[in-house]
């Protein structure tokens, strides 16, 4: 695929704004989900991953956005995936030397950052053919996008599951916690309400909008 | 050999990779939605994760370590993985066009699954030996590939019945997997480590 000089994007909040809703790569296109479902047993955890996750993806966008001529066709996803790795190890020991602990609930997840499909396909998508600023701008876009959805899972894993925040007592102590929510088929259940919400909300819109457009032809 | 048969037990059914330890979720949402094509994922999958194992693990063990490279150890698994994808690509569509055919354009996607690179990185977490390192690789590949199954089957047949339409698409998807990932916390008891 060559790249035409007219394909560039104009840089426009759009270009931010459509990896926070639009693009969302959690809640829209489903990308990326291994992390999104196994560290977000607690708020901190999520917060953690989330940054970690956005500052390799605007790295590794700006680099190959910077690289974009240079890289030859043939061997472009190893270069990316080079490239991202180099990253993924910075974050790596920078998370172990922050703190021990962090790192250890973690585990594995953050040299997994390496396959996470959102930020390969970030690469691969725009940073590849669009001007370093606007891949820059989109990249901090999607990164925020993720980190708010692992916020969305972290908090109410969190809150149903030990009835804490970031460590502090929200419900009385009388709360049950819900234990299930803390383990694996928690996080498969609270993504799936989450997915059902923005289902219910955006059918809801629709229905609106058709009932809308219903008045104003009767009414002609 | 008792301990051989547990790391298999333990990964295929009581850690199962993608619905206790979360890994290769994206295939597993991505190519559930027909029986035939997840058969075709999970050979496929199985397949390379097996050679992985051992790959990284022999790169880790006679390459790495002996050097003092240990902090190049994410960027060469990710290129061992790449390289056999590559490799395992090629040389099926040399020897065997029927295989190539039915496992071709799984193979690509391979390369981002995490529980590829997981199982790599597992293997050195938990100090396993050469046949440990295979055995771990084939039973979160076998793991992988029951419940990719198991779950294609039940979409297809959540795919015809009548869902409430907001739940239609991921969301009945991901309730089901929820459900499953209960069923299998069963199997919990049965190794005690």
């Amino acid at each position: 695929m060559s790249v035409l000089p007219n394909q560039q994007e104009q840089v426009t909040l759009d270009t931010f704004m459509r990896g926070l809703w639009e693009e969302n790569p959690v809640f829209v296109m489903l990308l990326g989900l291994c992390p999104v479902l196994a560290v977000t047993n607690s708020t901190m955890n999520a917060i953690a991953m989330g940054l970690a996750t956005l500052f390799v993806l605007v790295a590794s966008s700006t680099l190959v956005s910077l690289l974009r001529k240079m890289i030859p066709k043939q061997v472009r996803i190893a270069t990316y995936i080079i490239i991202i790795a180099t990253f993924v190890t910075i974050v790596d020991y920078v998370i172990q030397a922050i703190s021990l602990d962090l790192y250890n609930a973690l585990g594995a997840f953050i040299q997994l950052i390496v396959a996470n499909c959102v930020i390969l396909g970030r690469a691969e998508a725009y940073a590849s053919k669009q001007k370093v600023s606007a891949s820059i701008i989109n990249a901090i876009g999607m990164g925020v996008g993720f980190t708010i959805a692992l916020l969305c899972l972290g908090t109410v894993r969190e809150l149903l599951g030990a009835g804490t925040i970031l460590g502090y007592q929200i419900f009385s102590s009388n709360f049950e916690p819900w234990v299930v929510m803390i383990l694996p088929p928690g996080g498969f259940f609270v993504l799936g309400a989450w997915l059902l919400l923005f289902e219910y909300l955006k059918q809801r819109k629709e229905q609106k909008l058709l009932a809308a457009e219903g008045a104003t032809t009767n009414g002609s | 050999m008792k301990e051989y048969a547990l790391i298999l037990v333990s990964t295929v059914l009581v850690n199962n990779f993608v619905l206790v330890k979360f890994l290769g979720l994206c295939p597993f949402m991505g190519v559930s939605k027909k029986l035939e094509t997840a058969v075709g994922m999970g050979m496929a999958t199985t397949f390379v994760l097996t050679l992985a194992s051992i790959c990284s693990y022999l790169a880790n063990e006679y390459l790495l370590a002996p050097l003092g490279l240990e902090y190049l150890r994410t960027i060469t698994f990710i290129l061992v993985i790449a390289v056999l994808v590559q490799f395992t690509e090629m040389v099926m569509h040399k020897t065997s066009p029927v295989l190539y055919q039915l496992l071709g354009i799984f193979l690509p996607l391979i390369t981002t699954n995490c529980a590829v690179l997981g199982v790599a990185l597992l293997n050195v977490q938990e100090q396993h030996n050469f046949i440990e390192s295979g055995l771990y690789g084939f039973g979160a590949a076998a793991g992988f590939s029951l419940v990719l199954v198991l779950f294609a089957a039940m979409r297809e047949r959540v795919t015809v019945s009548d869902v409430p339409a907001p739940f239609q698409g991921s969301a009945i998807a991901m309730i089901t997997a929820g459900l499953m990932s209960i069923a299998f916390m069963g199997f919990s008891g049965l190794v005690s480590s």
